[in-house]
């Protein structure tokens, strides 16, 4: 491709006819099944589909990027060249033609949003749907929200409050201009574009994300979110983000994901990097809802995500919640390396697939520091065709002297044609660790069920409520915006799924 | 390529001499497990469950094979005897690769009992049935164990003979050179039959290396009930790869117990197809490591019928730089509703360059299950070492005491109560890294720590 006509050969997203009839009648017919499956009729810039060195190099300059970053994602994309696709997982995912995607989708700009006036209403729309505190009246709400649609960051709130106790919170792209050196010193440095094939794709071809630096002795005042969307069709999500703590810094991030429903399967490989200086404390909490597919399997996003947290700092601790109930294929273990002195890592993670869903994710505690500590607690629910397995590593190193590791995976069945596996990967290397590790698998208690039904509670209430309390010790580690939410997107995810 | 192609060679080579010595069953089998191991590669440390013990590399140095048949050591019997006192057994032995049995070792076994070698002649027919069946040859090491096996023991069981006594079968390595031996066992318990076998793992010379590829085949008829001890001290330098495979009927009771109490670099491999109703498995193990040992367990058991329960418990001990691993799976297949399934795997590391690796797996396609795993890994309780070192113990007394406290319930599976207090007398004396004389034997199990 000429770099020159890159620009011209963008085409518009906005192809669409009868796009409002078509948006309703979508919605009316499978709102039950998943509500957020609506397309925002935007101008969208898209790149055309495929990807060899110029696309990266076009995505680069469509940003606007410095050469440091170039050549970054070019060494990320020769690396990837020379990578396979990972079959260790316990998924059956079709083949990806990578050609066949579009590696650039934003929303088309307008010389850029000065105020919220200027953003494209029918984007603010999309927000508001989407339940996001983007316009003034929830500034009060109290939360700064990074908003992600299609790749690019279209809006942050709350950013001069932020700015005045110097916390940065910002697009990627920003960042990347405002401050070259922040990045440029942490990119990389937990994910290497070596790690895997997806880090290697998503190094070559990111497109946004968001950058979070908390300084020295900083408590982050509020919670800082991101919500992340695809819309256009056709294309693949490929975000980046990086949170940095500081000395004694604090910070609660919350991610959500949603994307429309379509017939194709979308690829999203994004990549979180989490670095926790001495004393810092970094939460990060996700609600996935990304289009999990229709009952038969068609369409849904694919989740093949890398996210690794370096808790580098003595004292320092990275806590991982996740509620999983979306995406087609999720491929993902948020990770913990513990290598300052007494850090500590946690993961609690609720997923939830059914019909035709399938999930393979766990964690991986890596402890390298002495006296280091990991609390590892997933619960998987699977329902209907589906399969859910997790996945876990907890490796300690030679070095690290009194570790210590308690793992507890349950599994919940329900119903007779859906699997629930355990593969937990315990490396110990040092006779002063205590490591545990527990796990059970059955179907849901008949008597609690029975129990109910006496008391009145239909069958699908009960299981309602059984999950929710089975789910609780992780729902009780979420921020409370999202607990509500995260508890209502479990009842959804559920209904129906009970025969 | 790999290692396998000197052994593929070395058939090619000696493909007449070893057809000579081996009875039509055996031969049988070699084409098709030639044709499988073409171009394959034995399982290495790249290959998921195989991250910590490489077959390739227990197999890499070109060992020799007793193709035609020399050095049998005479009177095997006479110069060693494994005695479990309280406890009499009908023993016969495997020297290197070749089965011998006392002439008077088979005094009132039950009629239609066999405990013979693959290759007699009252063997054959049951032989010719089952040899090969249960085996998977998907694995390598499998397939050449098939393709160069001249020996074996067969041990048949007819239909509701329940023995009175249990079988002992002694391996021994004994040569003046580096030897690999392929060995091979058939066991077939028929309905409502009932057995128990002891096997014996030693290696007479510790100064050479040695590696024994072992195939173990079990099938369980309808309501049978198996015991199988497998307790291996061999040497630091013997090498072992063991596979056992077996096959339950509806109804049948199967118990393994293997223990690695010494061992130079050992695998062991336990497959169990649960394809009948009504089964019971009971899967346990220990590992006792130092100095450089490793002792690796691997485990499967596949429930493909409703109503099983099967349960597992491996425990290891690791000191000095001893290395240990543990992978254990339960598959419960949609056909298996109301199964019950549970896993233990518990280590304590006595040494700061002990190491563990640890992989408890569950796979479920079933809603009707009760299914858990656990596994732990950690040192000496701090507060009991305390308690008994208040009350006068020394330390080290008290560890050896807490280590084979450790190892009690391992031994508690054992339905044999003479073996079981020879195995607690085993373990005790291996914890103190003490010689241990079997009486009228000339091999000293115990000296190669």
């Amino acid at each position: 491709m000429d770099l020159k006509t890159g620009d011209d050969s963008s085409i518009k997203g906005n192809t669409r006819d009868k796009g409002e009839e078509d948006r309703g009648l979508i919605n009316d017919v499978t709102s039950s099944e998943y509500k957020y499956g609506f397309v925002t009729d935007i101008d969208t810039d898209i790149i055309p589909k495929g990807i060899n060195e110029d696309v990266v190099r076009l995505i680069s300059q469509k940003k606007g990027e410095p050469e440091w970053l170039l050549e970054f994602r070019l060494k990320a994309f020769r690396h990837w060249l020379t990578l396979e696709m990972p079959q260790w997982a316990h998924l059956d995912i079709p083949t990806i033609d990578y050609q066949a995607i579009s590696y650039y989708a934003a929303p088309r700009k307008k010389e850029g949003p000065k105020s919220l006036d200027d953003v494209d209403p029918e984007l603010l729309d999309t927000f508001n749907k989407l339940g996001i505190s983007l316009d003034e009246q929830k500034l009060l709400s109290g939360m700064a929200v990074d908003a992600v649609m299609d790749s690019v960051s279209v809006k942050t709130t709350h950013k001069e409050k932020l700015a005045e106790l110097g916390v940065i919170f910002c697009s990627f792209s920003e960042a990347v201009k405002d401050y070259p050196d922040l990045v440029k010193r942490y990119l990389g440095s937990v994910v290497s574009y070596r790690d895997n094939f997806f880090a290697a794709l998503n190094s070559a071809v990111f497109s946004d994300g968001s950058f979070v630096y908390i300084p020295k002795g900083v408590r982050c005042p509020m919670e800082l979110s991101t919500y992340f969307r695809i819309n256009a069709s056709g294309t693949g999500q490929f975000e980046r983000t990086l949170i940095v703590a500081d000395d004694d810094a604090y910070v609660s991030y919350l991610e959500g994901c949603t994307a429309p429903m379509r017939d194709e399967n979308q690829l999203h490989a994004a990549i979180v990097e989490i670095v926790v200086e001495d004393r810092a404390e970094v939460k990060y909490s996700t609600v996935q809802n990304w289009y999990a597919g229709d009952k038969d399997g068609n369409g849904g996003v694919y989740n093949f995500v890398t996210k690794r947290g370096l808790c580098r700092g003595d004292h320092s601790k990275l806590s991982w919640t996740q509620v999983e109930t979306g995406s087609a294929i999720t491929w993902k273990y948020p990770s913990c390396i513990l290598a300052g002195e007494g850090s500590v890592g946690e993961f609690y993670s609720v997923a939830v697939t059914k019909n035709r869903q399938q999930a393979d994710t766990g964690t991986k505690m890596i402890h390298t520091g002495r006296n280091t500590r990991s609390t590892i607690v997933s619960k998987g629910i699977s329902a209907g065709y589906s399969q859910n397995s997790y996945r876990g590593l907890v490796k300690v190193a030679p070095n690290a002297d009194g570790c210590r590791n308690y793992t507890q995976c349950d599994s919940l069945l329900l119903g007779p044609n859906c699997g629930a596996h355990t593969f937990p990967y315990i490396d110990v290397l040092n006779d002063t660790a205590v490591v545990e590790h527990e796990a059970t698998t059955s179907k849901i208690n008949e008597d609690q069920i029975f129990y109910c039904n006496q008391r009145g509670i239909p069958t699908e209430e009960a299981i309602g409520l059984i999950v929710n309390g089975y789910a609780k010790e992780v729902m009780n580690k979420l921020p409370m915006e999202f607990a509500v939410e995260a508890q209502k997107l479990l009842q959804i995810t559920l209904e129906g799924s009970v025969g | 390529m790999g290692s396998i192609n000197q052994y593929i060679e070395l058939y090619n080579e000696n493909h007449q001499a070893i057809a000579r010595h081996s009875s039509a069953a055996l031969n049988a089998r070699r084409e098709k497990a030639l044709s499988l191991i073409d171009g394959k590669q034995l399982p290495h440390r790249g290959v998921e469950g195989f991250e910590k013990t490489s077959i390739e590399e227990m197999f890499a140095p070109d060992f020799g094979v007793n193709v035609n048949r020399m050095n049998i050591p005479v009177n095997v019997a006479a110069s060693f005897k494994c005695d479990v006192p309280n406890m009499s057994t009908w023993m016969s032995y495997i020297v290197n690769d070749m089965f011998h049995v006392p002439a008077n070792a088979r005094n009132n076994m039950p009629s239609g009992v066999i405990v013979d070698s693959l290759n007699s002649p009252q063997s054959q027919n049951i032989v010719a049935q089952y040899y090969g069946t249960i085996a998977n040859n998907a694995d390598p090491a499998v397939a050449l164990n098939t393709l160069l096996v001249q020996d074996g023991v067969l041990v048949y069981i007819p239909r509701g003979v329940k023995l009175e006594k249990p079988l002992q079968l002694v391996n021994i390595f004994s040569s003046p050179i580096d030897l690999m031996a392929m060995r091979r066992l058939l066991i077939v318990v028929e309905e409502n039959a009932e057995a128990q076998l002891l096997i014996c793992d030693h290696t007479q010379d510790s100064e050479h290396n040695y590696l024994s590829s072992q195939v173990i085949e079990v099938y369980m008829g309808k309501n049978a009930r198996f015991d199988l001890y497998d307790i291996e001290e061999s040497s630091k330098k013997t090498a072992r790869y063991s596979r056992l495979f077996a096959r339950q009927e509806s109804g049948s009771n199967l118990l393994v117990n293997g223990m690695t109490l010494v061992c130079g670099n050992t695998r062991n491999s336990y497959d169990i197809d649960v394809v009948g109703d009504n089964c019971e498995t009971m899967l346990a193990g220990m590992a006792i490591g130092s100095g450089n040992q490793h002792a690796d367990n691997s485990s499967n058991v596949n429930h493909r019928a409703a109503h099983c329960r099967s349960s597992q418990l491996f425990k290891y001990v690791l000191d000095d730089q001893s290395t240990g691993a543990f992978e254990g799976s339960i598959l419960v297949s949609p056909d298996a509703p109301y199964t019950e399934a549970y896993q233990s795997n518990r280590n304590m590391l006595a040494s700061q360059q002990a190491r563990m690796h640890t992989k408890p797996q569950l796979e479920i396609y079933n809603d009707e299950v009760k299914c858990s795993h656990g596994a732990t890994t950690g040192q000496l309780d701090a507060s009991a070492l305390f308690y008994m070192r208040s009350r006068g113990i020394s330390e080290k007394e008290a560890r050896l005491m807490l280590m084979q406290a450790f190892m009690a319930d391992v031994i508690e599976t054992v339905r044999m109560e003479g073996l079981r207090d020879r195995l607690r007398h085993l373990v005790e004396k291996r914890f103190y890294g003490q010689q241990t004389l079997c009486a009228d034997c000339g091999i000293s199990c115990h000296d190669n720590k």
